[in-house]
């Protein structure tokens, strides 16, 4: 090649031996974004993740809108975790603005929040299983999750973004009849995930094919920045839920699940064990929840925040989920920083990938409890 | 869940028999009968038995059993209908396609879904040919720097081979394609030719996804074909001979499973490599590597080897009842065809016919092809079954199961096949002759 070449831009000078795969974006295998990985035969030597495919500009967005428009289309990086991803919103807004919350209220919104969390972590199997070629683990949480979306529907009127949590409350009381049914579909699903063991999480091919493999040790894992199910399956005992307790989960009775392996099998064991402690805290909170009372703190119209700033988080499914709310005397926000899980747990898949097979490259990726679009926002 | 099965009503089966039966009579006599009258009128008719043969007489003739029964008979014996209807390709993927459908149905019934539901009148059974249709009609695209003909010609090498290995498996007694005397030997060149068509094909799409796939499909089998061919070696070994029919007439007594259970285990996880099915659907792991050795393939290429893999699943299935359970061996149920109907005719109301050439087929036909069907239906669904329970399997665990751990387990049989030929169980005055 004699044609010099722009300035800023060089040829990479790779060996006859390295094969660069571009997985994604138009891969099964991939989601919204691409891996760039090298390949010495069937082994990874680099892997590069290129995400931004969907970004979408949520931030930049929310300072257009007040802070009650913003709502519905900040719950969209995660539609089927929009309970949680708008959860430290409403905090933020509402230390802002200066609201009270209505103690029923707050057990309302624990319940919907574990209940997305059930319904992210479901997709999130869902996809897992497909991803190791288990096509029974794709349809089982697909149609079990269901129930879950009924229950949210029967709560929010909304299947899938239901836009639910609302500075100041949640947007409407629960239906008659919720706590029961509720209940039963708790119990029943209960049921459900221990047939998921038998059917996956026992299986001989999946424990040898995700067992040491993908392996994020303990300093490694705090170095990267790591959080949620992740930092939690290398033993490090973190869970904003019961280290910072918002709401009312200071009163709820559940446990954090830590494993120690710190590879893809505990990285994948672990938000499964999560939605048997969800179970235990809907029960509580239903059990523990004011029987009557208001929902919802009225705001004024168009409430305008102080010269302020304000930073809170919480534990979504995928990980901590912070926003960080500026505000300058105005109806809208001055900046606000959606600041996720996917995007840190992200940071460490090149150093889990490399010198793994290829066929280790869905487990460790998916295992991440990454979520392009969040990452994206 | 949110989506409503319709039941199953015999009432509305019914009436839909009876719509069919409708448009298909209104359109014979509508369509077939003035194009077949139409076509009559410019051939010159010759004269048979002293009378021109019109449309209509040659219709009573065609009416008449006893003139048509024959020349049916003598065409069910010619190659020709060996090859394409009953023994051959015709058999073999109606059998495909039947076990295929049921086993879409049960798998859906494990993943609580319904399956295919809609195509067809009753539980979609229509929907495998409507999957073809629409193979047929999509486009065919060539990547633009693919070895063309290489690239065309895979596929239709894949189910040539596919077919060649379907010629070899008998069905029933007298009734196989081929009968070579070395059968066995044949079925493993035939074998032979699957990986270098995947590594040929892969090559020339010209695309990295197939060269990793065609690499693992060369690797897969290549690992899995030694201890496919050592374990059957014992079977060789007790039998003394290769041909497939004679394997099958040995099995009269006792099946060659009894002796050779580990042979058997072996040779069965070998039809799954092979086949290229969960667990060890490696050359094409979705998430993975796209397709595999498939990525590039579209519209009727792809159904070409889609319809050679069905082919190779049903002939190793058959191989598989062929050399363990025995063939067309089995209990007599199929009921003997009533003499008097040969010597005195049917009689129905005031009407007795005589009919040359019954019956068409004997009873040990009939009954052989039903215990081959049954048993090679039972071992199609075993081996696609897995698909349900379990996830892919990892390269380096696939190699080390095929190098290490059965063809260690392959050799147990042929010790024990040995030790039964000497011990003098098998052969002359033996418990088998």
């Amino acid at each position: 090649m004699t044609t010099p070449l722009p300035p800023g831009i060089q040829l990479e000078k790779v060996d006859d031996r390295i094969m660069t795969l571009n997985v994604g974006p138009q891969h099964p295998g991939s989601g919204h974004m691409r891996l760039i990985i090298k390949v010495d035969g069937d082994y990874i030597v680099s892997c590069d993740p290129d995400p931004g495919y969907v970004h979408r500009g949520e931030e930049k967005m929310a300072e257009y809108r007040n802070y009650i428009q913003n709502i519905p289309h900040l719950e969209r990086p995660v539609i089927h975790d929009s309970s949680n991803i708008l959860y430290p919103y409403c905090l933020a807004v509402e230390e802002l603005l200066g609201i009270e919350v209505p103690e029923r209220a707050k057990y309302i919104r624990v319940i919907a929040a574990e209940l997305n969390r059930c319904i992210y972590t479901l997709y999130w199997l869902a996809i897992y299983g497909i991803f190791l070629g288990h096509s029974t683990m794709f349809m089982w949480p697909a149609g079990d999750r269901e129930l879950f979306i009924d229950l949210l529907e029967a709560m929010s009127g909304a299947r899938v973004t239901h836009a639910y949590l609302v500075p100041g409350g949640v947007r409407n009381d629960l239906p008659a009849n919720f706590e029961e049914r509720c209940l039963r579909q708790v119990d029943y699903f209960e049921k459900r995930l221990k047939e998921y063991q038998a059917i996956f999480y026992k299986n001989p091919i999946l424990i040898s094919r995700t067992e040491g493999t993908g392996i994020l040790s303990r300093t490694d894992a705090i170095r990267l920045g790591t959080t949620g199910s992740v930092l939690r399956a290398s033993g490090v005992n973190y869970d904003i839920r019961k280290k910072e307790p918002y709401d009312v989960y200071e009163n709820m009775d559940f446990e954090t699940v830590v494993m120690k392996e710190g590879d893809s099998y505990a990285r994948s064991y672990i938000p499964y064990l999560e939605m048997f402690e969800s179970c235990r805290i809907i029960r509580d909170a239903i059990r523990k929840m004011p029987k009557s009372g208001s929902v919802r703190t009225k705001l004024k119209p168009n409430p305008k925040g102080g010269n302020d700033e304000v930073y809170k988080r919480v534990e979504s499914g995928r990980g901590e989920l912070g926003y960080y709310i500026v505000s300058n005397n105005r109806p809208e926000p001055y900046r606000v920083k959606i600041s996720v899980g996917s995007f840190r747990n992200l940071i460490c898949m090149p150093y889990l990938l490399k010198g793994e097979l290829l066929g280790n490259m869905p487990s460790v990726y998916w295992g991440l409890n990454y979520w392009p679009v969040e990452a994206d926002r | 869940m949110s989506t409503i099965a319709p039941q199953f009503r015999l009432s509305r089966f019914i009436a839909s028999l009876f719509d069919i039966i409708f448009w298909v009579l209104l359109i014979f006599s509508l369509v077939g009968l003035p194009i077949v009258f139409i076509i009559l009128f410019y051939i010159k008719m010759p004269i048979v038995n002293h009378q021109l043969l019109t449309p209509y007489l040659a219709m009573t003739w065609m009416a008449d059993p006893s003139r048509t029964l024959p020349i049916i008979k003598t065409l069910l014996h010619t190659t020709f209908f060996h090859v394409v209807a009953f023994p051959g390709f015709g058999f073999a993927a109606l059998l495909a396609a039947a076990t295929i459908f049921v086993e879409r149905k049960f798998l859906a019934k494990i993943q609580l879904r319904v399956g295919p539901l809609y195509c067809g009148k009753i539980e979609g059974i229509l929907q495998l040919m409507g999957d073809g249709l629409k193979l047929i009609s999509k486009e065919i695209i060539i990547p633009a720097k693919a070895d063309k003909p290489i690239f065309w010609v895979g596929p239709l090498l894949f189910v040539g081979t596919a077919g060649a290995f379907v010629s070899l498996i008998p069905v029933a007694p007298g009734w196989v394609v081929a009968n070579p005397n070395v059968g066995l030997l044949a079925v493993f060149a035939t074998i032979g030719f699957f990986p270098i068509i995947s590594v040929l094909s892969a090559w020339a799409a010209n695309n990295k996804w197939t060269f990793i796939g065609g690499l693992r499909a060369l690797h897969q089998m290549i690992a899995f074909e030694i201890p496919l061919i050592l374990s059957l070696l014992s079977i060789v070994i007790m039998t003394g001979t290769l041909n497939l029919s004679q394997i099958v007439e040995s099995q009269q007594h006792y099946w060659w499973i009894v002796f050779a259970p580990v042979s058997a285990i072996v040779f069965f996880i070998c039809i799954i490599a092979e086949l290229e099915r969960v667990p060890f659907d490696l050359p094409e792991a979705e998430s993975e590597i796209v397709a595999g050795w498939l990525t590039e393939f579209s519209g009727m290429m792809y159904g070409l080897i889609q319809l050679g893999t069905y082919l190779k699943l049903y002939a190793f299935a058959g191989l598989f009842t062929v050399l363990f359970l025995g063939g067309w061996n089995g209990p007599m149920v199929w009921p003997a065809f009533p003499a008097d109907i040969v010597t005195q005719g049917i009689t129905i109301g005031p009407i007795t016919a005589k009919i040359a050439g019954l019956p068409l087929f004997d009873q040990d036909m009939l009954n052989g092809t039903l215990w081959f069907v049954i048993k090679t239906v039972g071992v199609i669904l075993l081996i696609l079954l897995p698909r349900g329970v379990f996830p892919r399997i990892r390269i380096d665990m696939l190699l080390h199961t095929g190098w290490y751990k059965l063809i260690g387990l392959s050799f147990i049989n042929i010790f024990i096949a040995l030790g039964l030929l000497y011990a003098g169980v098998l052969g002359p005055g033996g418990l088998i002759q």
